[in-house]
């Protein structure tokens, strides 16, 4: 997936994460999060975004997602979602369960 | 569960956009959660929502909870959008929105049935419900029940119903015509007849009216908009000690008969008619359904 400019989903709500998407042309993923539950579950939320971004095939971005106490579900739609918007993109594959 | 018969006294919105709710929504007790895409998200939202609750279908377990997804209409350009997501998501029941005839329904199960195919779901897995929201869909009721044999129940949608008819929602009589239609075409077609929100969440007791006159009517069971009107609502649904008991006595004595091989069925003296004994057999299924309430020996 090609993003084209910077875009955002989610919001500051409880239970939500905000994420926020910028092209970079190399540098890999360069994540800046912050999270009400940091010490307990930082790592995951990480480990979720960096995941969700490889199966898109986003290789280079500057991600900042700020976490709410977001589900490991939330996290990856919104993930998604903001891929989507800086990509311009609608060719979304949503899998069978 | 995917289930064309069962228990839908409460069927409770769940904004589609709201990750909180979308979490919590399955410990208040409703017997469907319906989660939304339609009018509780905003047009710029609409992609958001929609990835939200395809992740939390595909992920999340609600236990034998009933998961209905309310998309936008076909012809906004988004509904086919919220079916190639939700309908691979496993949903159970897709609800339309603003069903004014029968061709609306069958469209949508055509589309339905294309993923379902493409995805390698067995065709016909996923229910339909259709809300009728407009004077056209309420004319065309019994025509919209009967389209398709996905469908488990035909709802009211009553906010843009009244707009419709050019009034407004007062104490129940600008629906009566609606609700009766909807109830009857319905159990023309062997299908549940489910009711309208009731939006002033703080009116408990208007709330209770209604649930009461719509279950008189015959209604199935209500949308509603907050976990407060899911208890309520359940209590009018539930049937009293006495109608139980009254309904084991008459199943008693039924049950006797038949077993003498006599076709003529009384209670203390009285003839009990077929109708009787199916309002009884339905009052005990409901009862078992529910899953609240032991009935005493009599």
């Amino acid at each position: 997936m090609k993003l084209i400019h910077k875009a955002m989903a989610g919001t500051m709500e409880s239970s939500d994460i905000m994420i926020t998407i910028e092209p970079k042309e190399e540098g890999g993923i360069q994540l800046e999060l912050t999270s009400s539950v940091m010490q307990q579950f930082g790592r995951q939320i990480e480990a979720v975004i960096r995941e969700t971004l490889k199966g898109l095939g986003v290789e280079n971005a500057l991600v900042t997602a700020a976490d709410k106490g977001a589900l490991d579900c939330t996290i990856k739609a919104r993930v998604n979602c903001a891929a989507f918007r800086a990509a311009d993109s609608e060719e979304y594959v949503w899998e069978a369960k | 569960m995917r289930e064309k018969k069962r228990l839908r006294r409460s069927m409770m919105f769940v904004p589609g956009n709201n990750p909180g709710m979308i979490r919590d929504c399955h410990i208040y007790g409703s017997d469907s959660i319906m989660f939304d895409l339609e009018d509780s998200v905003s047009i710029m939202e609409k992609d958001a929502a929609r990835f939200l609750v395809y992740q939390a279908l595909h992920d999340l377990k609600y236990g034998k909870k009933e998961l209905v997804v309310r998309i936008n209409d076909l012809n906004s350009g988004l509904g086919v959008k919220d079916l190639e997501a939700i309908v691979r998501a496993g949903v159970h029941v897709v609800r339309l929105p603003k069903t004014d005839s029968a061709q609306d329904v069958i469209d949508c199960e055509k589309e339905i049935a294309r993923i379902e195919s493409e995805a390698g779901i067995p065709v016909g897995t996923t229910l339909m419900m259709a809300a009728i929201e407009s004077a056209n869909g309420v004319l065309n009721a019994r025509e919209i029940a009967h389209a398709s044999d996905r469908l488990i129940g035909i709802a009211l949608g009553a906010e843009d119903y009244v707009t419709d008819l050019k009034t407004t929602r007062s104490d129940g009589i600008e629906l009566l015509f609606a609700r009766c239609m909807i109830l009857n075409a319905a159990r023309s077609a062997g299908i549940d007849a489910l009711d309208t929100v009731y939006s002033d969440v703080n009116n408990e007791e208007g709330f209770i009216a209604e649930a009461t006159l719509i279950k008189k009517l015959g209604f199935d069971g209500k949308s509603v908009i907050n976990p407060r009107q899911i208890e309520p609502l359940h209590k009018v649904f539930m049937p009293s000690e006495k109608d139980l008991k009254k309904a084991q006595a008459v199943m008693g004595a039924y049950e006797e008969a038949m077993a003498k091989g006599s076709g003529v069925v009384a209670l203390n003296g009285k003839m009990i008619d077929k109708p009787v004994v199916i309002r009884a057999q339905r009052l005990l299924e409901l009862n078992e359904l529910a899953g609240v309430r032991e009935v005493e020996e009599i």
